[in-house]
């Protein structure tokens, strides 16, 4: 076995500590709040799931916590300690100096992250060079263990060979031997097997789970499958509208929702075990303009559960039992207060209610025309 | 599998399509690419056929093919009994309007310079239907049905909407004719979950308020599971099984199918990740696909049989049918050659 660079624990406390973290967009038509007051610990060796979908923030919270995003409209307020070090206001040269080292992103896309005229070889050792002074002999030698230690059959010839000559699978397999190469302690992985069939799918996550539990690496996985997170993750969060909604231990989450955006998002996917033509409920309406957030729940226009004050008073992020549960919400799912919250929308026979018990938004005339926005939210992950 | 065979073909009247032995292959410069080689399929009135498989399986090109965009190199596409190749173009034109298409990418697939309505309008436009009073009657008509507000959503162009509301466009543009046959290409697969359980249960919907028959291609088991009536699973441009949606999901006899089944990861903490079973390696070049059955090559139960010959779509139970040497549910494989760890790999 070649030498590789494992991440030791070095320092007490948290990996990564975020604290009322914003990051804001300036555009034409108004600040976008895309991540809006968003606190989360990640211990290290730990692996936390962001669950969203497009639009929720998911992938802006991960970009910006890494600090890639550099363009001038962007405002960052709030606080990232990793280690104990700032990076919110941190200079590009110190966050040089962390990037590799310190904490690596793997991407969606492996066909737009690699680049295209550059040898796999090249791009694996780039960082070994500049970060860790590494000889160029030994970097090569490095990069070779790192293909093979990521499943990538005869990787000796794989070195001289461009992205073009991989397949998509094997391409994610030589990103993230990129991602890993300097022996980060914290990984950010966006959505790293959604632009990849399901049983590459299955063979990526296995193997970004088998490397982080060998380096003891923490770990952020951004996805919008539930499915995804729900067997590798210790700990989620569901983010709608720039905030995290719900946040608990994976096991707890799944088994006892309460925010109600949880539930309608776990309630709307087709499962396997659900024989076939069953009625799917959905989720009415659209998420908010983010320039515009609702007063209230940002969620209060699509939730069946909504009574008046959620339209009025944002619910904070609060702590339920057992510990370490968090959601946003007035009315929970599973509570006293949730149950007559339901039953008092369905009485009065509220749109958002009714389309999640018959799963039919026209009949509920949810599918609302009137408030069209002019930017198209496109869905899926662009 | 992957094999070829016409034993999970059907007869009978209310057969809407029946494709037999289609085969679609490109020329490039690199060699001829075989898209689709050899594949059967029918599709009754009324009934949702899945086609499911990864990228690359040819499950896209079947569905283009079938509408003769472009023509297949072989093979017959019976729709309501004419064979479509041997239509001239003016003839097709006019099969078209009973055969529609929704495709993947609701955005792309609407031309953001029209408003809603001509959009909408287009094929009554094209076919001269009705009076411009009905055109606009027919119109609002569709878009109600598919959940927009006409008077709000017709003055309107594509980008002032969501892909899920793309998606309502262009099932209503794929309507307004009365279609008998409506082939869905990845309709669901560019939506948010929250969008794409709206979009299948309007599908649903449409089938039932128009009589409408679907073929649903995608690659999301679940997805087709929920839709389909009968649900065929494609392999490098071959067929590996055939079957209802329950029992197929339920007892999978391809060992295709059963990693497909396994990959899947579901949303439930309680069920560890597969760790084993998945398929290992990736797609083998369709330029050069292996002898016999296409699959063996990442095969967990492959023979040496199977790389000779190749199997033939057979039934393997009531209306399941399977192209394989070795299927890894009721097993009827010639004694002595069953595989060791047939069984274990179903587990």
């Amino acid at each position: 076995m070649a030498r590789r660079i494992i991440a030791a624990p070095s320092v007490e406390g948290p990996l990564l500590v975020v604290d009322d973290f914003r990051t804001h967009f300036r555009t034409d038509g108004g600040t976008v709040r895309a991540v809006d007051g968003v606190s989360l610990t990640l211990e290290r060796g730990r692996t936390l799931g962001i669950v969203g979908e497009s639009g929720s923030g998911k992938t802006v919270l991960s970009r910006s916590i890494m600090g890639l995003l550099t363009a001038r409209n962007v405002v960052r307020t709030g606080s990232v300690k990793l280690n104990g070090q700032e990076l919110v206001g941190a200079s590009n040269a110190e966050m040089r100096a962390l990037w590799g080292t310190e904490m690596a992103m793997v991407f969606q896309d492996p066909m737009t992250s690699l680049n295209p005229v550059m040898k796999i070889g090249r791009q694996i050792t780039e960082g070994l060079r500049f970060h860790l002074k590494v000889p160029k002999d030994e970097a090569r030698a490095q990069a070779l263990s790192l293909l093979e230690s990521v499943g990538i059959p005869d990787p000796k010839r794989r070195l001289d060979q461009y992205p073009h000559e991989l397949s998509g699978g094997m391409r994610q397999r030589v990103t993230i031997a990129i991602a890993l190469a300097c022996g980060p302690h914290l990984l950010f992985a966006d959505e790293p097997t959604t632009a990849l069939d399901v049983t590459v799918q299955a063979q990526i996550l296995n193997l970004l789970q088998e490397q982080q539990r060998e380096r003891y690496m923490a770990m952020v996985l951004v996805t919008h499958d539930l499915g995804v997170v729900a067997g590798r993750t210790d700990e989620i969060a569901v983010m709608y509208a720039g905030q995290i909604v719900e946040k608990a231990p994976t096991s707890t989450l799944f088994a006892n929702v309460r925010m109600p955006y949880t539930e309608a998002l776990l309630k709307s996917i087709p499962k396997l075990e659900q024989p076939s033509h069953t009625r799917l409920q959905i989720i009415g309406g659209r998420p908010p303009d983010l320039v515009n957030p609702p007063h209230g729940c940002r969620f209060a226009p699509r939730c069946p559960y909504a009574q008046p004050k959620c339209h009025a008073e944002m619910p904070p992020l609060v702590e339920a039992e057992p510990p370490g549960h968090e959601y946003r919400c007035w009315f929970p799912v599973g509570t006293e207060a949730g149950r007559e919250a339901l039953e008092r929308n369905l009485a009065e026979h509220v749109p958002a209610a009714e389309a999640a018990v018959t799963g039919d938004s026209h009949a509920a005339g949810l599918v609302d025309t009137a408030g069209l926005v002019d930017t198209a939210d496109h869905g899926g992950e662009a | 599998m992957a094999g070829t065979g016409t034993a999970h073909l059907r007869s009978g009247e209310d057969v809407v399509l029946r494709v037999e032995d289609l085969t679609v292959e490109f020329h490039t410069a690199a060699g001829t690419v075989h898209a689709v080689s050899g594949i059967s399929l029918d599709v009754r009135a009324g009934e949702t056929l899945g086609l499911v498989g990864e990228s690359g399986c040819g499950k896209s090109t079947t569905g283009r093919a079938i509408m003769q965009l472009p023509p297949p190199t072989s093979g017959q596409v019976l729709f309501e009994g004419k064979d479509l190749a041997s239509l001239s173009g003016q003839q097709l034109r006019e099969v078209r309007t009973r055969l529609q298409f929704i495709f993947q990418d609701p955005i792309s697939s609407l031309n953001p310079r029209r408003k809603v309505k001509d959009i909408v309008a287009e094929p009554l436009r094209i076919w001269k239907r009705g009076t411009d009073a009905e055109r606009r009657a027919r119109v609002a008509e569709v878009l109600d049905a598919v959940g927009l507000d006409p008077t709000v959503a017709a003055d309107k162009r594509p980008h002032q909407f969501s892909g899920g509301q793309c998606q309502r466009i262009s099932i209503a543009r794929s309507l307004v004719l009365e279609p008998t046959l409506v082939i869905c290409d990845e309709p669901v697969s560019a939506l948010d979950v929250s969008v794409q359980a709206q979009i299948l249960n309007l599908l649903e919907d449409m089938k039932e308020r128009y009589g409408l028959t679907l073929i649903f291609i995608a690659h999301d088991l679940a997805v087709v599971k929920n839709i389909s009536d009968r649900v065929a699973v494609m392999y490098l441009g071959k067929i590996c099984e055939v079957g209802s949606p329950d029992d197929l999901y339920a007892t999978p006899a391809h060992p295709y199918t059963a990693a497909l089944l396994r990959s899947i990861p579901v949303p439930d903490p309680t069920v560890p990740p597969a760790q084993t079973g998945l398929l290992t390696g990736d797609l083998p070049s369709p330029l050069d696909p292996p002898s016999g059955c296409r699959f063996r090559t990442r095969c967990p139960n492959a023979q040496e049989r199977c790389a000779y010959e190749e199997p033939q779509v057979r039934p393997i139970g009531d209306e399941h049918y399977v192209a394989c040497h070795f299927p890894v549910h009721g097993a009827d494989a010639p004694a002595g050659e069953v595989p060791v760890g047939v069984t274990g790999s179903t587990a």
